[in-house]
């Protein structure tokens, strides 16, 4: 008990008692126990020579990677547009489909909470738990490697993103404003239009530009597996073993990643 | 014209909002409904347009059972009554005149009212809305750049674009200053009487009520705890509705009219 009395009789106030604080130093000598554990595992299956060897091989393979070269831009210019092309049209792909899955999913705008609700969080969890490289995989299976592959993959990957935090937005608007226009007479339809879609603007706005920004970052992988843009030139690179190149295309990746970046904080910052 | 009749609602909960509530309001009448805070007005009134389905009982609007229509007559229904809200209820991000029209939703079709195609009469009505509530100059400020009586305003006048028999008013001054509170209540009388509509409103200030309503209903727990005029409003009635309390102040204007005529009323 936190509040006991001494032997002169004044109380006194203590976060925990005895047995608390125990059991806290107890839980806290398990979790470091448990770290220990696993990290000797990890250590067991490592060959350390090689971790030991490490700084050398780095050094040995940054020396060759730099300078980078810089003639190989110019074929790279087709797998950037193409990159991007791939980010811009799979997240309005993927709003287009995210959309009606929001509104079938929030708890305010459902047909039916006990049917159709469940479907629609099926579809947000499904598309979310899969990796846009594992939906590029399948659809290079499917459709054949390419960009298109590729935009997809990138929209598949986006529906869960988008719907999630959409219908987060539905559930979170003003129900007054809803109602007043439903008391005007209005029909499903128009209370949607005017009573809920002005409210959900800005987050939508704010959604679309995010997940642009995540994807452009994603599309640049996608060609490891076959999907078209930059990653291809990426992959051929390395099999080939190819470091200047290498470099060139990670240095050209970061500039497109900071520019989208810089693209959706502006955009974000207009609207919100 | 409105006619309630037994009008109950008792919420999932268990929670019985209403019971069993009789009430007539005549055409033109501008009827001002008190009581507690959980006493049932805002449910009564949600009942009348059925944004609130009552458990049983009928809800009367010109010889027509409100709570027997089907979806589509239900809207149609809507369109004869208007309703102001205490929280304003604009769209907040949508411009002044957006909001206004927006009453006009139950009269034209989805597109129209989608690409902002209003007809020209109902963009004229705005505008002579507009202006009779003192907010011509408004039209094409968004909705949340207005102070708390114009919004008010606002809300006035997407009610009236309706063109309604009658008006469902919830709380209409409970967020505004005792002086903006005035002139809404008095602008809503003074629409009431140009257009000879009935209006039910619910009210916490019953200074405020007695000040402009021609008839005071009492809900108590759900239930009809009075019905007559303001000056029959004295502090037994209020003790009965409210619980005990010291009510000289509360209702010292009808009192005093007579006693002291020295002290002008406002």
């Amino acid at each position: 008990m936190p509040v006991s009395q001494n032997a002169s009789g004044a109380k006194i106030w203590q976060l925990r008692n005895r047995n608390q604080t125990l059991a806290r130093w107890a839980a806290y000598l398990a979790g470091v126990a448990v770290f220990m554990w696993c990290w000797q595992r990890i250590s067991d299956a490592t060959t350390w020579f090689f971790v030991w060897d490490a700084p050398r091989i780095a050094a040995d393979i940054g020396g060759r990677a730099w300078p980078p070269r810089w003639s190989y831009m110019d074929k790279l210019w087709g797998p950037l547009w193409d990159t991007l092309n791939m980010a811009t049209l799979g997240t309005l792909l993927a709003l287009v489909m995210a959309v009606p899955v929001a509104f079938l999913a929030a708890r305010n705008t459902t047909p039916s909470a006990t049917f159709i609700r469940p479907i629609a969080l099926f579809i947000i969890v499904a598309t979310r738990s899969i990796n846009s490289l594992i939906w590029a995989l399948l659809l290079v299976a499917v459709i054949g490697p390419g960009v298109f592959a590729g935009l997809l993959a990138i929209a598949f990957r986006s529906i869960g993103f988008c719907a999630k935090l959409l219908y987060e937005a539905i559930e979170e608007i003003d129900p007054t404003q809803v109602e007043a226009i439903t008391a005007t007479g209005a029909s499903r339809w128009q209370v949607m239009a005017y009573g809920i879609v002005p409210q959900i603007m800005p987050a939508f706005a704010g959604i679309s530009v995010f997940r642009w920004d995540i994807n452009i970052r994603e599309s640049t992988v996608l060609g490891l597996v076959g999907a078209g843009g930059i990653g291809l030139q990426l992959q051929s690179s390395l099999n080939t073993l190819a470091w200047p190149q290498v470099t060139l295309i990670l240095i050209v990746i970061l500039a497109a990643v900071v520019i989208g970046e810089w693209v959706s904080a502006k955009v974000r910052g207009a609207i919100i | 014209m409105l006619e309630l009749k037994n009008l109950s609602k008792t919420y999932r909960t268990g929670d019985k909002a209403l019971q069993n509530v009789t009430l007539t309001v005549p055409k033109g009448q501008v009827m001002a409904l008190i009581g507690p805070s959980g006493a049932g007005k805002s449910t009564l009134i949600r009942c009348i347009n059925r944004l609130v389905e009552p458990t049983s009982g009928s809800v009367i609007l010109d010889g027509t059972d409100v709570t027997a229509l089907g979806s589509g007559a239900l809207r149609k229904m809507r369109r004869k009554m208007g309703m102001i809200f205490q929280q304003y209820a604009l769209v907040e991000r949508l411009t002044v005149m957006e909001n206004v029209l927006s009453g006009r939703l139950g009269y034209v079709g989805f597109w129209r009212s989608y690409f902002r195609k209003y007809p020209q009469a109902d963009v004229d009505e705005a505008f002579r809305l507009l202006d009779r509530v003192g907010l011509l100059a408004m039209a094409d400020k968004r909705a949340d750049e207005l102070s708390g009586g114009q919004r008010q305003r606002v809300g006035i006048a997407r009610a009236l674009i309706q063109n309604p028999r009658l008006l469902l008013v919830d709380e209409p001054t409970a967020s505004l200053d005792p002086k903006t509170s005035r002139q809404i209540m008095r602008l809503i009388c003074e629409l009431c009487a140009e257009r000879d509509l009935a209006a039910v409103i619910n009210i916490h200030d019953v200074a405020l009520a007695q000040m402009f309503v021609e008839r005071i209903v009492g809900l108590k727990a759900g239930e009809l705890a009075f019905d007559g005029k303001p000056v029959e409003m004295t502090e037994d009635v209020l003790t009965n509705i409210y619980g005990e309390e010291d009510w000289h102040a509360t209702i010292r204007e009808v009192d005093d009219e007579d006693a002291e005529a020295e002290e002008p009323v406002a």
